[in-house]
Order: structure tokens, then sequence, then C-alpha cells
């Protein structure tokens, strides 16, 4: 069996039992790095020589019989959103070519401090805005399962990365849906925690009060171990949540009896492929077998939800990209007349088009006399959907309802009508307008074998719950064992 | 309420960005898109409804007044596309006036 | 031309008193070599978030407090979003609408003729400072210094419509609220460095208008005199703009201490347009009521209370008790130096007279002088019992001042103890034996002359003779003859 194959956990396992080396770990990732990802297009920056000294550091501990930690010489793919200390951290935008930060995200002091071996940093769309990777600044990462089709986004390349066994396991950021829409692209898992679960700090901001960091894996349980690890106060973020943290693998009981789960209409309504409607109602069938109580429901505010986050994102947004401006960092013009005409040209230069109309958007929403009407107008409608779950609380104890309304679709195919490319995170979008964890797994495999996605969202901190169904569904299904053949081409 | 081009222009502006005609084009268009989006918000009475900035309740962090080591000079300057080392700071065109 | 009336409101700022900047760690001080006094937060770097400085909270708090303000118990904290160099996030941190820290409150000025005024403040909120610029000679181009960015920064504005009528009323408010702040601890005043910035919006109106006149904005004015001069000028510049036919108009205007004159400064931006919204990456302050009452309780005796006490407790005229509080720690020295002393007024006499002044020439506050408070009190001590005359203190304090001795050391080492009556009595034989024309004036009625022989015998008796001795041992021989 070849070490890339292994989930996190089995490789953990196996070079704290001395099985293997850490060394051997990460050179195994690298060589499949080396192989596909000329195809796959996942990394921005190998960090091949960074990992390397990190596994031998490892196994240096344990040859001196030291303690490690619980992700001890396990590899990971880090979206290039998350700074770095001495590795070079783009957003996949020309503005941040050449940024290297002088410290480190607390997610990744948190995997150093647990053993974990980072391989790199992954593309994703442009400061993680869009949902395919083809706003990347740089690049466009493709589909392990179908190289012509896009793997999601804006954690595209975490997510390629783990599906074509680059890397075990990955750091993606969710905003609208950026971990668990590529995650369904990818028949990954993926996890959008709670918002203030995870510390943000060192997380490139896109919209501050939307954004969290989660895992992106191949199994319930390596994201339940990776949760484990990222997720806890911190005093340098004043959104995280004072809060212990669970050991999430110990909720993986495979009991889900009594679990009540409900079926929220609107996420069935037009506009969901068939073959993902299907998808899901056999999944609904697998939880109910398994001795889930599952029930309609109804959100109804849900549509509103979209048209409020295309406000409340891009404000927040166009003022969190405000700082780009070729003074201290990153990309600046050459010919600037002027500090406005240096903002202006470097700027312009530096930011790709997608970009470009979420700052236009979010300045025209939040200009004087258009406040009420858009952005408070946004947040009140935040409120409204947060009151729609609450509701949903009281008679369930999560909600199941497709991940996307697609699979994967063809690279190039929605490139010119962004409202169509928006309307993929029209499933995922609700759960950061109300700040509750959300999770998307594999439930099929459409006819030309590509996965499809199950969300599963809860209440606030009800993470365990969403990964103790999902480990359920899991172990009575065999969709994760499937593995893409890219390999053989 | 469509968006003219003037206007995208003045937001533009705004936003520090010296687009291009095209850009302009592209952008007012595309703007309008979304003005017609959102101008389903407008359907809902919202009145009453207060707004939520923060999704999850949490009690504001507050720091203890302790100082700590700043990063190096040369750590700080090191991403500066153009520095003066001399004086030791990022370099923009002359402000005059102030 | 009719008659013009100005109007000011005012915006403060002040840099507060804390170890560590506003959201970040950074060390909060004045000067040093640029760029050595940051980090991710206050450099604004991709990923950094802030959080609140507790420290600077409670200064806004109690200065709110201090200044009579509603404290508004959930108070938000918005980014005001403008491009600039010395900014580093794009945005500043700061407070905008209806629920900054400290909400309509007041304080009062005393104005030269004895008479106070309320002058009302709308808003006392916290936000950050900016960056610096820095112009290289020659080089043809600015660096910035990022140091003071994320600086606590706490600003004070006044009530609209406008209480301070006058230029000096306007100074007198930037005085009295500096004092209030230097009195909480929150801020060491220094309009020189900047770490105080008044910031006068006047206005004029022909009396009898009733809407205000178009404002301008005064900047860079570094002193309290400026602060007057700039106001005087500008509302003088204004009421001619309008007298020739022109109108006003709204703009920033600097002010150059040196020529005497305010000067339109270019137009920052191209629109000022600051887009406003709930900072997402801080969570609103919560105050509880327990808390602000203790605080409250907490408060020290403020400037204007100290003086009124002052006045009662010690029989101070308000010109001296004005001047001991200008600074606490003049206040406290006064105190401390009126303890046990009968003649508290000739305590403060001394301390805004000669202590004053030879504190001055060493560039010393009086607090600061070499003479601590209970070496005063005994110099008073002594002559208020009578061992020394008040022109001989004058010499002793000096000495005092120059040495660090005590006042009767000095009397002793300089010989300097007060001529007994029967040496007084000699010299005042010899004066007025040799003074027969001044004496037969004042037998004649003309009791003024009197002096001219008092003044012989101090000089005489190099002013070691006391002056009751003095006019007691006078009268006699005059009698005498």
């Amino acid at each position: 069996m070849e070490l890339y194959t292994l989930s996190a956990r089995e490789l953990a396992d196996k070079i704290q039992a001395r099985e293997v080396s850490a060394r051997e770990v990460t050179d195994a990732f690298l060589a499949c790095i080396e192989r596909v990802d000329s195809d796959v297009r996942a990394f921005v920056t190998v960090t091949a020589q960074q990992a390397r000294a990190a596994a031998d550091a490892v196994d240096a501990r344990l040859a001196a019989k030291e303690e490690v930690s619980s992700l001890a010489g396990v590899p990971i793919a880090l979206k290039d959103n998350l700074c770095t200390t001495g590795v070079e951290t783009t957003c996949s935008s020309k503005i941040l070519r050449g940024f290297v930060p002088p410290y480190n995200a607390t997610v990744v002091e948190k995997l150093s401090a647990a053993g974990a071996v980072s391989l790199g940093k992954a593309t994703m769309d442009e400061f993680a805005m869009g949902s395919s990777t083809e706003n990347s600044g740089l690049f466009t990462t493709r589909n392990p399962w179908d190289l012509t089709k896009v793997p999601g986004g804006s954690s595209g390349g975490s997510a390629a990365a783990v599906a074509a066994g680059e890397a075990p396991f990955a750091l993606g950021s969710d905003t609208g849906g950026s971990i668990r829409q590529p995650a369904a692209f990818c028949g990954l898992v993926g996890v959008k925690p709670t918002y203030g679960r995870v510390s943000r700090y060192g997380l490139v901001a896109f919209a501050s009060s939307l954004d969290q960091i989660g895992p992106l894996a191949r199994t319930v349980e390596d994201a339940a171990l990776l949760l484990s690890v990222i997720a806890g106060h911190d005093p340098g973020d004043s959104t995280s949540v004072p809060r212990s943290v669970p050991d999430y693998r110990a909720a993986l009981t495979g009991d889900i009896k009594g679990l009540r789960v409900g079926i929220p209409k609107e996420y069935f309504a037009e506009g969901i492929a068939t073959d993902v409607r299907e998808a899901v109602t056999r999944a609904i069938s697998v939880l109910e077998g398994l001795g889930a109580s599952v029930g309609e429901t109804s959100l109804p505010y849900t549509e509103y939800a979209l048209p409020a986050y295309y406000i409340v994102a891009p404000a927040e947004a166009s003022s969190n990209l405000a700082r780009y401006d070729g003074v201290r960092y990153g990309h600046r013009t050459r010919n600037a007349q002027g500090h406005i005409d240096l903002f202006e040209k470097t700027r312009d230069e530096g930011f790709g088009d997608e970009v470009k109309q979420r700052i236009m958007i979010g300045t025209y929403a939040l200009s004087a006399g258009y406040y009420d009407a858009f952005y408070l107008k946004a947040q009140q409608v935040r409120t409204l959907i947060k009151q729609d779950f609450d509701r949903c609380w009281e008679n369930f104890d999560a909600l199941i309802t497709p991940t996307a309304p697609s699979a994967a679709f063809g690279i190039g195919e929605k490139t010119d009508d962004p409202l169509a490319m928006k309307l993929s995170d029209i499933c995922t979008i609700p759960a950061n307008m109300a700040g509750i964890p959300a999770l998307s797994q594999c439930c099929g495999f459409t006819e030309s074998g590509l996965p499809i996605g199950v969300q599963l969202m809860g209440p606030p901190f009800s993470e365990e719950t969403l990964l103790r169904l999902a480990h359920a569904y899991e172990q009575a299904t065999d969709w994760h064992t499937r593995r893409p053949s890219l390999d053989k081409k | 309420m469509a968006l003219t081009r003037e206007e995208v222009r003045g937001v533009a502006t705004l936003a520090r960005l010296d687009l291009k005609d095209n850009e302009t084009d592209r952008l007012t268009h595309h703007l309008n898109d979304l003005l017609a989006q959102f101008a389903r918000l407008q359907e809902l009475n919202t009145e009453d409804v207060p707004p939520t900035a923060h999704a999850v309740p949490v009690a504001a962090a507050l720091r203890e007044d302790v100082a700590r080591p700043s990063l190096p000079r040369e750590a700080v300057m090191a991403n500066g596309p153009q520095v003066d080392r001399e004086l030791g700071g990022f370099i923009v065109p002359q402000v005059i006036g102030e | 031309m009719p008659l013009y009336e100005t109007h000011v409101g005012m915006e403060c700022h002040a840099e507060l008193l804390t170890e560590s900047k506003m959201f970040c760690g950074c060390r909060n001080e004045f000067g040093g070599e640029p760029n050595t006094r940051t980090c991710p937060v206050c450099l604004g770097l991709p990923g950094s978030l802030p959080v609140f400085n507790k420290k600077a909270i409670e200064h806004v708090v109690r200065t709110a407090l201090a200044l009579n303000c509603t404290i508004s118990l959930h108070s938000v904290f918005h980014r005001k979003n403008y491009f600039y160099p010395d900014l580093p996030k794009g945005y500043q941190i700061s407070q905008y609408g209806n629920t900054p820290i400290g909400v309509n409150g007041w304080l009062e000025i005393e104005k030269p003729d004895g008479t106070t005024k309320k002058i009302h403040i709308t808003r006392v909120h916290l936000e950050e400072d900016t960056g610096k610029l820095i112009h290289s000679d020659g080089a043809g181009y600015s660096v910035v210094d990022y140091n003071r960015s994320s600086v606590p920064l706490m600003e004070i504005v006044t009530a609209f419509p406008p209480d301070i009528e006058s230029a000096e009323e306007a100074r007198l408010y930037a005085e009295t609220l500096r004092s209030i702040l230097i009195y909480l601890g929150v801020s060491d005043g220094k309009m020189e460095q900047g770490s105080l910035r008044a910031e006068p919006n006047p206005s004029v109106r022909p009396v009898g208008s009733d809407t205000f006149g178009t404002k301008t904005e005064l900047k860079n004015l570094n002193s309290f005199r400026s602060v007057q001069r700039g106001i005087e000028y500008e509302a003088q510049r204004q009421i001619e703009v309008i007298e020739s036919g022109g109108r006003v108009t709204q703009e920033t205007r600097g002010w150059d201490d040196e020529k005497g004159i305010s000067f339109s400064q270019r137009s920052k931006e191209v629109e000022q347009e600051y887009r406003y919204f709930p900072e997402p990456d801080l969570i609103p302050l919560e105050f509880d009521p327990e808390w602000l009452e203790s605080l409250r309780a907490e408060l020290p005796e403020l400037p204007n209370a100290k003086k009124r006490r002052l006045m009662e407790q010690y029989g101070l005229p308000a010109t001296d008790a004005a001047q001991l509080v200008l600074e606490r720690e003049t206040a406290d020295y006064f105190e401390q130096a009126a303890r046990g002393v009968k003649d508290t007024k000739a305590v403060a006499n001394w301390m805004l007279g000669d202590l004053a002044r030879l504190a001055n020439a060493s560039g010393l506050a009086i607090h600061a002088a070499p003479i601590p408070p209970a070496a005063l009190a005994e110099m008073v001590g002594l002559i208020e019992s009578g061992a020394m005359t008040g022109k001989i203190a004058k010499t002793v304090i000096e000495e005092m001042f120059a040495t660090g001795k005590s006042a009767p050391q000095v009397v002793q080492e300089k010989g300097l103890t007060v001529s007994g009556a029967d040496e007084v009595a000699g010299i005042v034989a010899k004066v007025v034996a040799a003074n027969p024309d001044v004496v037969a004036k004042i037998k004649a009625g003309n009791d003024k002359s009197i002096g001219f022989l008092v003044g012989q015998v101090m000089k005489e008796s190099k002013g070691r003779a006391k002056p009751d001795d003095v006019n007691r041992l006078l009268r006699e021989e005059m009698d005498k003859l």
C-alpha cells in the first residue's frame, strides 16, 4: 500500500509506532506532488525543504523517545491565505506576490505545535472570492476526478491536493461555502466550524464576520482530528469564542439513534440537479436506516441569504482589501505620480476582475445614502436567517441539504456568467450568514463519475453532532474509499 | 435604480481603482445585475429587526496593557517594495502641504 | 459694517498614556527610530487582527465621567475608510454614530473676570492614531514611519450649537481640558509633541443672525497661544471675506505660527466619504454600571473642584488658586507645604512668586524644585514666628534652591539671624537723628513719610530687622522728641 493513500490518522499511528518514519511519509507525498501536480496544479508553493526538515525533527524526537503530539509527522497542505513565517503567502493574487509574512497564523502555530508537516501553500480563488479557482490571479486548479472540471472554490487547491493524494488533509477557509463546495466537488469531507470556533488570526481576511478556517479530509475521522487541533480560543482574535474544545474524534460513536434530522424544503427547490437531489435523498434514507429520525422543515428566508451575502461580504471585503496599496508589501506600480495615482495604479494592476467587482459593489453598498438600504438591510436579513435556523433547532439536531446545486462544472463553463457562478454557493451561504457549523461529505457520484456532496448544518457549537452523523453515514457507505485515477493518465 | 458609468467611476475613485474604459463598462453592467438582485431585499419589512453584526454572541475581548517586543525593523522593511533603509521608512510619493 | 460674533466648535485629540498601543502590544512612546515599534497588527499586515487595550478604554471612560458624560452601556467601534499613506489598513478604527463611549457632557471654564461658563461636549470617543510621514529633503519622496500607528487616541468634541464665543474662550477650554486630562493621568498634555491636539472650527456671523456661518477647521496649532491667535486670525479673515462680498469656504486650514496666518490646505482626498460601518473584527463594549460607578468613585478631585476647595480651605484668592491647580502636583505641593502653617496665603505667595521664578529659570516645575514642601513650610514658619524677616527669606529661598539646605541651616550659616530689638533701637536712633526734616514732616501730620524712615532702618539692618520692631521703635523714638 502506498503511503499517500493512507488517512492522516493511519499515518499518525504508523509514525508514532515507528513503522514508518516521518521523513518517508513526507517524501511519499512530495513524490506524489511531483508526479501529479503538473496536471492538478493545486500548489502555489511547495515547501519541500522545510517539510523534510520538519519531518526529520519529528523523527529525531521519536528516536530520542521524546513525546510527540497528535499530528507528529503528518503532512498537510495550507490554503494560501494562511500566513506562514518565511513562506510566501499570495492569496493567489498578483497584488500579494512576493509577500513573505513575518508571522504565522494561529492555526499554523497550532499545527506546528501538534507536529504536522506543512507541504506548501494551495491555490485558491483570488482572496477567496470565487467558487472554482478560476478567479485565481495565478493559475486555475483542476479537479482530480476529471481534469476538465473545476475543483470548486475558493479552497480548490486544498481540496484538489487532498483528492489527488498530494496531502492527507488540508486547511481551507469558508466565507460562503469555500470549504464545503470544493469538498463536494472533490469527494471530500469539509467542515466549516461555528464562527469563532477557530481563530482567524493570520487568515488573510475576505469578509471578517463570515470567514472561518476548517479542515478538508478524505475521512470524517481525519476532519475531526484536524479540527481538534485547530479549534479553540485565541486571545489574538477578539471574535474567537472562549469555550473548551472537545475531542471531536470521541464523538464518532457510530450511534445516531434518535438524532433528529430536518430536511429544509427550500434547499430542494428547482435549480438543484436531479442526480444531486437523488443522491441526497438516498443519503437521508441511509441516516434514517441508522436510526435518525427525519422530518421536513422550512427556512423561509433562505432565498434572501444570497443577495444579503453579496452585500455583506463585498462590503467587508472592500474595507479589508484597502490595505493593498503598494506601500508596505506586495505589488507596487512602476509609474506613479503622487500617492493617489500610486494607489489607483497598484490596485488596478494587482487585483483581478472578480476582486475588483466585489470591491466596487462593497464600496457602493457602504456609501453614504446607501448604507441603510444595503449594508444595514443585509445585516437585518442576517437576523431573519438566523431566526429561521433558531426555530429549526427547537425540533431538530441537524439539517440535511445538498452542498451544491450540481457536481463539478467544466473549466470555463461559468466564467462568462458571474451570477450562475454565484448560485453555486446558494446552499452553503446561509450557514455563514448565521454563523453555524456545517459539513459536507460525499454521498455518491454522477453518471460521469463526479462526486456529489451532502451538507449537514447544526446549531452553534454542534460540530460533534455533525461529525457523528457524518461518521455514521461514512461507515455505512463506501464513497469515501473511492479514489480518482490520476496515476493511470 | 441603475448605476450610470459616471457613478461607477465615482465609486472606483473611492475604491482607488484606476479603471480602464472597458472595465468601467463591464463593471457598470455587472453592478447593475447585482443591484437588481438586491432589490429583492427591499421586499422584506425589516423595520423592527435588529441587525446582526456577529452571528455568535461573545463578550468583547480586552487585553491587559502590557508592552511586548515589536518586530525587528529589518523584518518590517523586508516586504517593502520601495524602502529607504537610511531613514528606516517606506517610500511614498512626496506628500505636500501637510 | 455690521458687528460680527464668533462661534467655535472644538475637536481635541489626546494620545492616551498607556504602556502599549490600542490594538497590539507594541510600546506606546513618543519619538524613536522610525518603524522600530511595529508589528503585524499596527502595520496592517494581511491576516492581523485588533484586540482592545483595557487601560485605554478605562482612560476614556474615566475622562468621559470626569467630563460629566453619560456612558454608552453598549459602545460600538467602526471602520472609517479612507486611503492615505500613513494609514496602514486603509481604514481607521474609530467610533461613529450615537454610541461613542461618552455622550452629552460638559466642562466649566473660568474667565479672567471670574465668571464661569459651561461648555457642552457632545462626544468622547476612542480611536487609533495613524503613522507619520517624514519628508526627506531633496530625495523627492516622503517615507512613512508607523511607530505612531495604532497609538490610542481619544477624541473630545464640543456640542453644537457651540458654546464657545471667542478665541479666548476656546483657549480657556483647551487649557481646562488639558488640566483635567493631566489630573486623570490619561494624557501628558504635550501640545508641542502633538500628543494633545486642538482643532478649532471657528465661524462668524453678523450679530442678530440666527444661522451660523460656514466654519473652517484649523490644524497645526501646537500651543494654547496659537489656538487663540489662530482663531482670532481666522475669524477676522472670515469677516473680511464676507465683507468683501465673498463666501467662506468650508475647508481645512493650516496655521503658520511664525507668520501668524492660516492657509488653505489642499483638499487631501478627491472627496471625503468615509463609508463607516461597524468593525467586524471587534465586539462592541458592554459596560457594567457597577464598574462605571466604581470608576466614578475613584476619580481624583478635578481642577475646578480643587480650586474652589483651596479658596475655601486656605483662604486663597481665586487667581492664586487657579494657578496652583493648573497641575495636580503643584496643588499637592501646596497642600503639603501649607500643613501646619497658619499663613497659608504666604505659602501660595512664596510658591507662585520666588519659587516659581527660581524653578522656571532652571526649567523645572514648582513641584520638582529642590525644595521639598516641608522645607518651604519650615521657611514660612520662621517668618511667622518672627525668627526671620520676609526680606531675608528672599535670600534664604535662593540659597535653599541652590544648595538644597533647610531655611534654619541657611540662616545659621549666613548669619542672617534677626536683629534684636536693642540693635534695632540703636539703628532707629541713628536714622531719626540723621533725618530731622523728615521727622518734622511726620510730626506735622504727614504719616506717609514714615515709610522712608522704615526703609532707611531696613537698609541699615541689611533686612534683618523685623518690620514690627522697626515701626514700634520709630514711633517710640519720635515720641521722645
